[in-house]
């Protein structure tokens, strides 16, 4: 019969369970080196941005084209959105407002609401799908079929046609499409008040702007830049660094919309802080 | 078949010069020890297994790929030491034609035309432009391809057209990435054709990348076969066709 040994029993114990923690431990390192790495690349990324924006043969006539890309072919998509955004928020608020006696209250709290925060949110958000995948499929796809190493071979710096003009376009465009969404969501707000009750244009709209101040529009309107930004950079740096196979394409795409609207959430969440120590 | 090697339009004064090359992908060693030389107005094919670092060793001449040691000499200058200023001057006398013919998707075939010949021949007017690309259009066939989209055309146009695209802006040396491959026989052909056309009027030097001996026959001065990262031959057709080595007989058999 084999004698019980307590010495072996636990040295096999410690080593199974030391291996074990040290390959949980490798593959932690690993993944915060990957993280660092990808961490380092956006910088660099950025930094480059930044650097071929203030160099020499800006490529204005490629900006003025994504300007329109980005800005015109945008506005159905964010028209509609912007109006339901009004319609929606004004169907819900009323009859908690008149529970209270403050339905008069109305255009003033929706006009708010959507001039600080889900005008500008909600917008972003359309942006980051529309703008944001389109920018990280299409720089994907040029990357995969190797048109950007043909720009490169005829002598033209594809981080300053490609990237930079998108990326300021976008930094552009978006406060825009977010300044009209929130007009269109006034708008819409004043037919949502006119389906169960009845008031005149001219009357909502002065109830409506008597409650926004300055300081609700610069901060929304400067978060709204950052927004522009996020969405450029990162669609065109998931883009950018795609695979090689056709297979990154999509996973460029798909990328660029989540991280870009997680972004978004995070620069508001960072904005809202600011401004309230500001306001403060 | 007719073998191009006694062109005397060829002139002993080497256009590319590559010494000892060597180029990894992380623990992947592609290019081991490559050295050749490419002379003026003279075309070499460089031979050689898929995946064995043909298309690696065309992308470091052009400075797409940096390599890990070795030296490039293009046009007597040495491509490692070029500023990025002097990179793309010196890319502006290259042209090279990619394996899926790169053609940009969302531009015209004249906008793919006038895009490098705005950026690199800055001088010319309007007209000039014009003049030129309808020039290069009818030489590769394709003069009414003009107004198309990428989109709308098939693999062997698509072809022509990246063809017409590198030649526009008037290059001393041509690198050609795999020209024939996923094409059907005549258009093939028709790709060796050009290919020839082009060192005949444009007077270039050429590498040509590809897999296709009978591409190789139709375009080469010289051949040149790669293996296990190294030149493993370098002559003439005649020389390959004389062979008994196994690789070179299966290569040729094929």
């Amino acid at each position: 019969m084999k004698k019980f040994n307590p010495v072996i029993k636990v040295k096999g114990f410690a080593t199974k369970h030391s291996i074990t923690l040290s390959e949980k431990t490798l593959a932690k390192k690993e993944a915060a080196s990957n993280f660092l790495t990808d961490l380092a690349d956006v910088m660099l990324f950025i930094l480059r941005i930044i650097r071929e924006t203030f160099s020499r043969d800006f490529e204005f006539r490629e900006f003025f084209r994504q300007c329109f890309q980005i800005g015109y072919k945008s506005l159905p998509l964010v028209s509609i959105t912007g109006a339901i955004m009004g319609l929606v928020l004004t169907i819900q608020s009323r009859p908690v407002l008149i529970n209270f006696g403050a339905v008069t209250m109305l255009p003033g709290m929706v006009a708010v609401s959507l001039i600080r925060e889900m005008g500008p949110v909600i917008t972003a958000l359309i942006c980051a799908g529309k703008i944001g995948s389109g920018m990280g499929a299409e720089l994907g796809s040029m990357k995969v079929t190797e048109q950007i190493d043909a720009m490169e071979v005829s002598s033209t710096n594809p981080m300053r046609f490609l990237v930079v003009t998108r990326v300021l376009a976008a930094t552009l465009m978006v406060p825009l499409l977010i300044l009209y969404a929130d007009a269109l969501g006034i708008f819409g707000s004043w037919a949502g008040a006119n389906i169960k009750g009845d008031v005149s244009f001219v009357l909502f709209f002065n109830q409506a702007f008597s409650h926004v101040h300055f300081m609700d529009l610069l901060p929304a309107v400067i978060k709204s830049f950052f927004f522009g930004a996020v969405i450029g950079v990162v669609g065109c740096y998931k883009g950018y660094n795609a695979g090689r196979g056709t297979e990154s394409v999509g996973v460029a795409a798909n990328s660029a919309v989540v991280l870009a609207s997680l972004l978004v959430i995070i620069v508001d969440m960072i904005a809202v802080q600011i401004t309230d120590m500001m306001v403060k | 078949m007719k073998t191009n090697q006694t062109d005397t339009s060829i002139i002993d004064k080497p256009v590319i010069e590559i010494k000892n090359l060597k180029k990894s992908f992380g623990q992947q060693e592609v290019l081991k020890d490559v050295s050749l030389t490419v002379n003026n107005g003279e075309n070499i094919a460089v031979l050689g297994k898929s995946g064995i670092g043909k298309s690696v060793l065309i992308q470091c001449i052009v400075g797409l790929l940096i390599p890990d040691s070795g030296s490039i000499m293009v046009l007597d200058e040495n491509v490692a030491s070029l500023s990025r200023k002097e990179l793309n001057v010196l890319r502006q006398k290259i042209g090279f034609l990619f394996q899926s013919g790169a053609l940009y998707d969302s531009m015209t075939v004249k906008q793919n035309l006038v895009f490098p010949l705005r950026r690199i021949k800055k001088d010319l007017t309007e007209k000039e432009i014009d003049e030129k690309v309808n020039d290069v259009l009818e030489n590769v066939g394709l003069a009414d391809a003009l107004n198309k989209m990428p989109s709308q055309l098939s693999g062997g146009m698509r072809k022509r057209i990246s063809l017409a695209r590198t030649i526009v802006v008037d290059p001393m040396i041509m690198l050609y990435d795999e020209p024939t491959t996923g094409l059907d026989p005549v258009t093939s052909d028709e790709i060796s054709s050009l290919i020839k056309e082009i060192q005949k009027k444009y007077k270039t030097s050429s590498i040509i990348i590809t897999h296709d001996i009978k591409c190789a026959r139709n375009t080469a001065n010289r051949l040149i076969m790669l293996s296990d990262g190294e030149v493993f031959k370098e002559g003439t057709l005649e020389d390959f066709d004389n062979s008994t080595d196994p690789l070179i007989k299966s290569f040729f058999q094929a």
